[in-house]
């Protein structure tokens, strides 16, 4: 007949951030390592030629760090002034980077006395790059002006002052050597053609721009500026494409992965946040400190963020490899293929068949409720394993033996021991919307049954007492939250009925329901 | 308004539980009564054979005969016993004693004597029953009066399972509540001995059951409290003994010995067959999860199968070595249907509440249960008043590919909890599968749930009492990339916090109309904008539809107060409005037509309109006594065409409504009632031709050719009577081993299809063979179409007059399964035939 149907264990969704491919890739990071610099990072730049050191640019030094020490393999320190914007050549081989002064500095990266320097800058220097062809430095300065020299002859070829403040982003065309865009404080950002001499396009980002960044196509130019990120599209002359306001302060820097192009941003609010193609965050990182500077390694193995108070965190990518050492670690079972054996078997035309009833397995707190055990049944789903890692387990548990109609048979008769489990569990998982429901049940039934007992036993009675303040403040938290939905009640009761059905939509979840039930128990403890 | 008689009423059959399975001789056959009739189940096939039809009421009771074990007794409400063979479900005698009967038992000593329950008092409020023994006159007659009653004893439970025959019929065990009574034939003397109404324990001590022992002084009693009491040693008043054993959690409903004696069988509420151990102590197997509750069992004489009938309308065969073996399943009776009575697009099968937690479908074409759905999923625990999930709603989208249900817990206590479950059809499979589950869907109870009815978009629309309507659509989720997409709130409305109560898309679904109370709403599904507002006070709307087909402007509504309104939506006015209390208004999906259920005075009338005009089509006063709740249009197979006025709304589907007491009835048509008898008629086969297949398709085909022929022609349009040359029904009917080779028999069926030339008409079985040919051969000459016609029609006289002397009752069903067989289109082998030659 038909076979006893084990408990079903309800999938619910967990509120909150949906677990999605990109969330699993940008979570597969190790914990960060922190390294301490001198003063605050201005900018890291990744070597395009492996074994992809970076460059990192703090105080008046320059250091360059391997893909995976913690010291510096080299560092220049000739810099009588803060150096900014430390950045590779495209073979890697050289290094420019600008300083307080104004002076802009070559390095070779094998050497440490600077191979040339450029004089022009009246003031000072904060980004400076090689144009793609290698030839040109072009660096961009708070004297207003963006300035482009000739790196063997170490003179300046043109001078640009198409901006009216401090030029702070800068960003080279790879694909065309005469080609460059430049962000400024005057809140534009110009591409620049070194052809004509001047600029070629201006768009108005709307606030002070941070950072200008190119897309490998060029067709998309990204600018971050004030708490915006705004995407440009270059073929149409321009045109904004999206602007995003996901940062609640000032957007520093931005980078591209090397994997999809995803977009991500670092801001003063100590966030880094990645976006997919049609521009939603998927994910993000928190720092300790504002973000100055980021970089992400080719194929995106390492991920550096410079901060503010100077500390250097770099995460890196954790590779199967990793993971594999860590199960092989763990003991294991009799292995799968004794279970198997025979899987494979083609019977042949005429062998006759005996067909194999089909065992159905079940667990064991499905056995126990098979046989009307209930006490013994909710004993198993509250072993610890259970109890921590699948409260979802426990509580269907619950649920099921709530139908039966034999929860109460199944929490009495508890000894002291069982009863701080069964208290534990609630108090750790009472709050959750998925489980609160049968848990507040639980709580009922618990202190109608050991009303009298509870004074004897000091662990239950300071287990129920936390209980209590636990529940109380979120009956708290909720009439606050009732009091703010009264808020915006009237608020949109002064708006047009259209948005009122908009507001009913986004917010299904039957607040007041819970708080009530909430209040009914918190009182039940407080009775006590 | 006409009256019309043509339409005819007749309740449907299937529709009643099995009071009692009884005694299934030679384990080939299960013989259970069903309503007034008896019907005789195959063990191995599991296939309905046939049903003894003859009493006028209720069938009570059944027994074999111990004398003759091919014969069967079988007692009713009708007062009469009749005796039949089984077999061939052959009535062989009626013997009328003239009171209502609601028992019978036999035994082995008392030959020609059957026992009875027959009630003391005329009014049956008092339940005084009486066990009397009939001696059985023996004379050769077809109906015997039996008036030789002699009364045993008239302390009987109208409980028919509280009375047993001792070994070897030496004594017979009665019980009435507290009482075990032990009546000896031989000294003809009563013992009685009593229990206690209750003990310390609380136990209710009441019997239930009886069962002796087939060999040996035992008397097994079950109780209210699900004790079961070994009584031995009764044959002295002062120092009987019992033992008691205790599983039951309730009331022991059946107990059975089997016919060695060596095992117990008892079953109850919980579903569990339990065989316990003779004079083992307390060695028992169980046998759990068997369906709805056990209302009865028997054994086989040989003692091979046992055999239990369940509440919900089943019967399960099991081998002695207690594996389930076979289920014989009817329309699964319920407690009540919570849904309403739908049609699956896809299979045109009833669907409904069948098994706890479940749906069942069933075919009505066919009067087959067809399967169960587990909507619930979760392990049923069979215990009286324990509150369980029930399907309370289910909708159909118009395809059949999606399948809503709301299942609910708790209607009882505050804490309600139900579930919206939606359900895509699988085409590997062939069934549901469950694609999302909404927990939360609403805060409060789900009114009313309906699908749109186009065909692009599914959505479905949900109404609660939380005062909000809710329309969700399938999507697929943007974030998770995933191929399969789920269920999720597009729109939630409401309005001036009253409660919607009904929901109804219109038939291009460009419209939604949900009522809130006295208002009904008007909403676009593309904009969700209110387009407008209805209302027609006083009274709280009760049931709402839009009309379809060419009335698909109107808006059919009905109020609490007597009124049933039509809204032209084009000009947004009511069209009409009568008087009239509706309990049920139900739209044809196929035509404009509506039928209304109205209840007044205490019988209930039926309605059939158009919306676009207030005069009803059809009505039907009187229908029945109960309320109607429940109806459902069912589209045909093939449409009639009936040109009767009166009865053209049931061309295209036919109305399916269940009353109050859960009987399903329909209305058919004059003409499908004499299809059926003429179908009876047609059915009847002469001795030289078995009904094969063959046989029915040749005769299919044939009837189709001639339509072709003849379409204006009335008297052809019967089919031909079975005729076939005498090589072929040689070649039917001899076994194909001992056939020669296929290539000596080829020429010989070549020849018997060629057209003979004989022109000879006078020898019968000439003219059969050449009209045969003839229906056989496309190309056949024309002018001997009219000689054709002309001999066909005689011989139909001629077949017709033959078939009246000997007519073989065909029951209804197998009318029934023979014009399904016959509706198969098998013409492809006949095509092979033809073109054989």
């Amino acid at each position: 007949m038909a076979s006893f149907k084990p408990t079903k264990v309800p999938f619910l969704p967990k509120l909150g951030e949906k677990v999605t491919e990109e969330t699993l890739y940008w979570k597969n990071y190790k914990s960060p390592v922190q390294i301490k610099e001198f003063g605050a990072i201005t900018k890291i730049d990744f070597s395009p030629l492996p074994p992809h050191n970076y460059a990192v640019t703090a105080s008046t030094r320059i250091h360059i760090y391997g893909p995976h020490s913690q010291e510096p393999i080299r560092s220049f320190t000739r810099f009588r002034d803060t150096a900014y914007g430390g950045r590779f050549r495209g073979d890697g081989k050289l290094l420019v980077a600008g300083s307080e002064e104004g002076l802009i500095r070559l390095f070779d990266i094998s050497g440490r006395v600077a191979l040339r320097q450029f004089k022009g800058h009246t003031k000072a220097v904060h980004m400076t790059s090689f144009l793609s062809d290698g030839f040109r430095v072009v660096s961009g300065s708070d004297d207003l002006s963006c300035r482009v020299w000739d790196v063997p002859s170490a003179v300046e070829l043109s001078s640009l002052t198409e901006h009216t403040d401090y030029i702070r982003a800068l960003a080279p065309s790879k694909l065309n050597p005469d080609l460059f865009v430049t962000g400024s404080y005057d809140h534009t950002v110009k591409v620049f053609d070194m052809r004509s001499g001047s600029s070629v396009m201006t768009m108005q980002h709307g606030h002070p721009v941070e950072c200008v960044l190119l897309y490998p196509s060029e067709a998309l130019l990204v600018s971050t500026g004030g708490r915006y990120v705004k995407v440009w599209d270059l073929l149409k002359g321009g045109q904004e494409l999206v602007s995003l306001k996901n940062h609640h302060k000032t957007v520093t820097c931005a980078c591209l992965s090397s994997v999809g192009n995803k977009l991500l941003t670092g801001s003063l609010d100590r966030h880094v946040k990645v976006y997919n193609s049609s521009y939603k965050v998927v994910h993000n990182f928190d720092c300790d400190a504002s973000i100055l500077s980021m970089a992400i390694a080719p194929d995106d193995e390492a991920l550096a963020v410079g901060m503010t108070n100077g500390v250097l965190s770099v995460r890196h990518r954790r590779h199967k490899k990793d993971k594999e050492t860590l199960t092989s670690r763990r003991r294991r079972g009799p292995s799968y293929q004794v279970f198997v054996k025979g899987k494979n078997f083609v019977p042949r035309q005429d062998d006759f068949l005996v067909s194999k009833p089909v065992k159905q397995y079940l667990r064991k707190y499905d056995k126990q409720l098979k046989s009307f055990e209930v006490s013994k049944a909710l004993d198993t789903a509250l072993q610890t394993w259970t109890r921590t890692s699948k409260p979802d387990v426990t509580v269907a548990v619950i649920i099921e033996l709530k139908r039966r109609g034999t929860l109460k048979n199944a929490l009495a008769g508890r000894n002291e021991e069982s009863l701080t489990k069964i208290l534990n569990f609630l108090l750790k998982h009472i709050f959750d919307p998925r489980f609160s429901r049968p848990l507040l049940m639980v709580g009922d039934i618990v202190l109608d049954l050991y009303q009298q007992v509870f004074h004897q036993s000091p662990v239950v009675e300071r287990l129920l007492q936390r209980l209590m303040e636990v529940l109380g403040r979120e009956a708290e938290l909720q009439q606050e939250l009732l009091q703010v939905l009264g808020i915006l009640d009237t608020l949109f009761t002064s708006l047009t009925p259209r948005k009122e059905v908009l507001w009913e939509r986004c917010c299904p979840m039957p607040l007041s329901n819970h708080c009530v039930s909430v209040s009914s128990v918190s009182a039940d403890v407080s009775k006590i | 308004m006409k009256i019309t008689g043509l339409s005819h009423l007749f309740k449907w059959e299937n529709l009643h539980n099995w009071w009692l399975t009884k005694y299934f001789f030679p384990p080939l056959f299960v013989l259970c009564t069903s309503g007034d009739s008896v019907k005789v189940y195959s063990t191995r096939t599991e296939e309905w054979l046939h049903s003894l039809q003859g009493h006028t009421n209720q069938v009570t009771g059944i027994a074999l005969n111990r004398a003759n074990h091919l014969q069967v007794y079988s007692c009713s409400a009708d007062g009469t016993v009749k005796l039949w063979d089984f077999i061939d479900g052959i009535l062989i005698k009626t013997f009328i004693i003239g009171y209502p009967l609601f028992a019978i038992y036999v035994s082995e000593k008392h030959d020609g004597i059957v026992f009875l329950h027959i009630a003391m008092d005329t009014d049956s409020k008092n339940e005084c029953f009486q066990l009397v023994a009939v001696h059985l006159p023996k004379s050769a007659e077809q109906e015997v009066e039996a008036k030789e009653l002699s009364a045993v004893s008239s302390r009987i439970s109208p409980n028919p399972s509280c009375t047993a025959f001792g070994r070897e019929g030496q004594y017979i065990a009665f019980a009435r509540h507290l009482q075990l009574n032990v009546y000896f034939f031989r000294k003809q003397k009563t013992y009685s001995f009593s229990l206690k109404a209750t003990d310390k324990k609380g136990a209710k001590n009441a019997f239930t059951c009886i069962a002796c022992h087939p060999a040996d002084d035992c008397i097994a009693t079950g109780h209210e409290d699900g004790k079961i009491r070994l009584w031995r040693n009764f044959i002295h008043t002062k120092e009987y003994t019992y033992s008691t054993q205790h599983w039951h959690h309730n009331a022991v409903n059946t107990l059975c010995f089997t016919p060695e004696g060596t095992n117990l069988l008892s079953g109850g509420i919980e579903s569990v067959l339990v065989q316990w151990q003779y004079g083992a102590g307390n060695r028992k197997e169980f046998l759990p999860r068997l369906g709805g509750s056990i209302l009865h069992v028997s054994t086989s004489s040989d003692g091979q199968l046992f055999c239990t009938s369940h509440s919900d309308n089943k019967i399960t065969v099991i081998e002695s070595s207690f594996k389930v073996c076979g289920v014989i399943q009817g329309l699964v009776k319920g407690d009540a249907v919570l849904t309403d009575l739908m049609i699956d697009p896809r299979s045109k099968a009833l669907v409904l509440n069948g098994k706890p937690g479940h749906l069942q479908f069933y075919s009505l074409m066919r009067d087959k249960h067809l399967y169960n759905l587990d909507i619930v999923q979760q392990e049923y625990i069979y215990e009286a008043g324990l509150d369980q999930f029930e399907v309370v709603k289910a909708a159909f989208d118009i395809n059949g590919y999606w399948l809503a249900t709301v299942e609910e817990r708790g209607q009882k206590s505050s804490d309600l909890e139900f579930v919206l479950k939606l359900w895509a059809y699988d085409e590997r499979t062939q069934s549901f599968v469950l694609n999302t589950t909404i927990t939360a869907a609403h805060t409060d109870r789900i009114i009313s749930m309906c699908f749109s009815s186009s065909e692009e978009t599914t959505m479905l629309v949900t109404t609660a009492e939380d005062g909000q309507f809710k329309a969700w659509c399938q999507g697929a989720d943007a974030d998770t990339q995933q191929d399969q997409s789920f269920w999720s709130c597009e729109f939630v409305g409401s309005y001036h916090n009253l409660k919607p109560t009904n929901c109804s898309f219109s038939a291009d679904s460009s419209l939604l109309a949900v009522n809130f109370q006295e208002v009904i709403t008007i909403w676009s599904p593309d904009t969700w904008e209110l387009l407008t507002t209805l209302c027609q006070p006083p009274g709280v709307v009760r049931d709402l539809c839009f009309g379809r087909l060419s009335c698909s402007k109107y808006l059919i509504a009905t109020t609490t107060r007597n009124l049933l309104c039509c809204w032209n939506l084009l000009t947004c006015a009511l069209e009409w409005s009568t008087s009239v209390e509706v309990s049920k208004l139900q739209p044809d999906p196929l035509s404009e037509n509506v039928a209304a259920f109205s209840y007044q005075s205490k019988h209930t009338d039926l309605f059939v309109f158009k919306p676009s005009e207030p005069r009803p089509l059809f009505t039907h006063k009187n229908m029945c006594s109960e309320k109607i709740h429940r109806a459902v249009f069912v589209p045909r197979e093939e449409p009639l065409n009936n040109c009767d006025e009166s009865s053209q709304w049931l061309n295209r589907s036919q109305l399916y409504f269940l009353t109050q007491n859960m009987d399903l009835l329909t209305f058919s048509t004059a003409t499908e009632e004499d299809r059926m008898l003429s179908s009876s008629k047609r059915l009847v086969i002469d001795d030289s031709v078995a009904v094969t297949p063959f046989y029915l398709l040749l005769g299919k085909h044939r009837q189709q050719q001639q339509k072709l022929n003849t379409p204006s022609h009335p008297a052809a349009d019967k089919p031909q009577q079975p005729q076939g040359s005498v090589t072929i029904t040689e070649l039917l009917h001899t076994p194909a081993h001992v056939l020669p080779a296929a290539s000596v028999l080829c020429s010989m069926l070549v020849s018997s299809l060629l057209i003979s030339n004989t022109g000879v008409r006078k020898d019968p079985l000439r003219e059969m063979e050449s009209s045969e040919q003839e229906m056989n051969s496309e190309k056949e000459e024309e002018h001997s179409e009219e000689e054709m016609e002309a001999c066909d029609s005689q011989q139909e006289l001629r077949a017709q007059g033959s078939v009246d002397e000997v007519t073989p009752k065909l029951s209804k069903a197998q009318e029934r399964e023979l014009k399904r067989i016959r509706k198969t289109d098998f013409s492809w082998m006949t095509g092979l035939i033809d073109s054989k030659p």
